[in-house]
């Protein structure tokens, strides 16, 4: 039998939904983050730096390195590791600020 | 939005009375200080960040993942579900306030209280954002204990911002809280204890990992036998941890570091070279391991914003990190402030929690009984032994190339910085950051700070910053024009 970590913990997840990145649905379950969701997929990636344009994801996952931000429901700069998925959000990648419309 | 004390975004307004202790951090240290304060009598207000209780080390899967074992990911699980009961119970007798989902930001002398001349303040104001909508919150308390716990020590290296490269105890929030893994094929490297632990863990959740790649050599631990033998249980962890490794084949490689990841959307391999005593890469040494991820840490850093921002007094541990001086009774040179757990200085879950029990006596006036003082010498003593075996050699600045990007929110690479030290006279941190922007970005300096200070050729310096996360500027204008 393969090992997988739910079957570690024997977890039964009470629901099981839909989030949408990039126009792709991706799978989430009750209580996983944004990030949980995506690296579940094998979406390590969900951001681009303001600089170099960079490809960047969840890094420290407690919150403190902010390399995970990303738009949420047209929110920009939220942490993926530290908000909850919930049934049918919208995920974009989030390119340099997010904030493309304050461009000058 | 349902309205319950667990739910972070509606959570309760905070008490009118003021509480006798605030505590900020509900991990093992904050958690056992909340049941222990509450056990002799006292009023107490717990704030915390995330959604439960635990802190990082007790991280959980979300209720909603239904997990029956959550205890598989975890060692000595039993400490927390007998804490946690006990915080539940006090709850529910109103003699503990738990509040979820809220960031302290700044913790100042409550208005009308502020100290005078020598004294100390007579209550405290915390002030927090919290949950996901950012709302402001305030409470205020007679004590404070701060046990904000600790972050991941980071030392770049080429390639360390590739995808597929994440922290070492990121990789083991993630698996605890989400039940989800980086990659199938997870190379685990930096340094120190917390490695064998992470390594353990991905394996017992399917991942496969070539190789364990420690920085330091176990051979450091044996100029401290005494320390080591009157730690039997930290023995006992140790080859635990070793045996879940022999039972996975899983490889621990001894001074030897991860010296660049490749790949060009996510990493692919990784490059691990021999280190001399001073951690510089032997020349010709590399070999590359094929990974689909990297999981890496080089210890853990005590998080002491908010200490500091009080003008808490800190000294420079064993590890090289800068940690919170305290006395005996896990008071902070701040009257009216304690401090317990990783704040003080690297040293484990279970010294957390003999600190917060300590702590919980002490803001209570009561003595604590001697055995929890002798617990505390004897796993201070082997947190010492263990952060001085895995401080970073001076010669780790050896795996950067001049375009390796130090401060990953502002990417300045470590030749900016060597040239703001070499060519424009900076001395300290500070003035890198002056001239490069290095550490100005969302993190504050949190993933590289360490990084610069080593290039500046100091060490690194207790955090000072006046905000401890980002606080939207409507909570500041909210505030009461007495300023506080």
């Amino acid at each position: 039998m393969n090992a997988t970590p739910r079957r570690l913990v024997g977890g039964a997840p009470e629901a099981a939904y839909t989030i949408e990145f990039d126009g792709r649905a991706v799978p989430a379950e009750a209580g996983q983050s944004i990030a949980a969701a995506l690296w579940g997929a094998g979406i390590l990636a969900w951001r681009t730096t303001r600089e170099g344009g960079a490809p960047r994801g969840a890094f420290c996952g407690i919150g403190s390195c902010y390399d995970c931000l990303v738009t949420v429901n047209g929110r920009p700069n939220q942490r993926a590791c530290l908000v909850p998925a919930r049934a049918g959000d919208t995920v974009t990648t989030q390119e340099g600020t997010g904030r493309a419309e304050l461009a000058v | 939005m349902p309205n319950s004390p667990s739910d972070p975004s509606g959570s309760p307004a905070a008490p009118a009375v003021p509480a006798d202790l605030a505590i900020v951090g509900a991990g093992p240290a904050g958690l056992a200080a909340a049941v222990t304060a509450a056990d002799l009598g006292l009023r107490v207000t717990l704030l915390d960040a995330g959604d439960r209780p635990g802190g990082q080390y007790y991280r959980h899967p979300a209720p909603g993942l239904g997990a029956a074992r959550p205890q598989a990911l975890h060692h000595d699980w039993s400490a927390f579900a007998a804490r946690e009961a006990g915080l539940r119970a006090h709850e529910a007798a109103g003699r503990i306030t738990f509040l979820p989902g809220h960031h302290v930001w700044t913790v100042v002398p409550a208005p009308g209280a502020a100290p005078g001349a020598g004294e100390p303040a007579k209550a405290w104001r915390l002030h927090a954002v919290v949950g996901p909508e950012e709302r402001a919150a305030t409470v205020t308390a007679a004590a404070v204990l701060l046990a904000t716990g600790a972050y991941e020590r980071q030392l770049p290296f080429p390639g360390w911002t590739l995808p597929g490269v994440v922290g070492a105890g990121g990789a083991q929030a993630m698996l605890k809280a989400g039940l989800v893994l980086p990659g199938k094929r997870v190379v685990v490297a930096g340094s120190g204890p917390l490695l064998l632990a992470v390594a353990g863990s991905l394996a017992a959740a399917g991942a496969r990992v070539p190789a364990v790649v420690e920085a330091a050599s176990y051979l450091a631990y044996a100029g401290r036998v005494p320390t080591l033998l009157r730690n039997p249980a930290k023995l006992a962890e140790g080859a635990l941890f070793g045996g879940g490794l022999l039972r996975h084949r899983v490889r621990l490689l001894t001074r030897q570091a991860v010296v660049a990841a490749h790949g060009t959307d996510r990493v692919e391999a990784v490059t691990v070279a021999r280190l001399d005593r001073d951690w510089r890469p032997v020349p010709g040494t590399g070999r590359r391991i094929p990974c689909d991820a990297l999981a890496v840490g080089h210890g853990l850093v005590p998080q002491l914003e908010l200490a500091t921002e009080l003008g808490c007094a800190t000294r420079t541990a064993a590890d090289g990190t800068a940690a919170l001086e305290l006395d005996t009774e896990q008071r902070t040179s701040v009257p009216g402030i304690w401090s317990a757990g990783e704040t003080g200085g690297i040293a484990g879950a279970q010294l957390a929690l003999a600190e917060g029990e300590l702590a919980a006596h002490s803001v209570a006036g009561r003595p604590a009984p001697a055995a929890l003082h002798r617990r505390r010498a004897r796993l201070r003593a082997f947190a010492e032994a263990m952060g001085a075996a895995h401080r970073p050699g001076p010669g780790w600045t050896g795996w950067l190339t001049e375009d390796t990007d130090v401060c990953r929110c502002e990417e300045v690479p470590a030749g900016r910085i060597r040239e703001a030290v070499a060519e424009l006279g900076a001395r300290d941190a500070r003035t890198v950051k002056l001239l490069t922007r290095a550490g100005m970005g969302w993190c504050q300096g949190r993933m590289c700070g360490q990084a610069v200070a080593a290039l500046a050729g100091t060490a690194p310096g207790a955090d000072r910053r006046p905000l401890s996360c980002p606080v939207p500027l409507r909570n500041l204008a909210e505030l009461p024009p007495d300023g506080c």
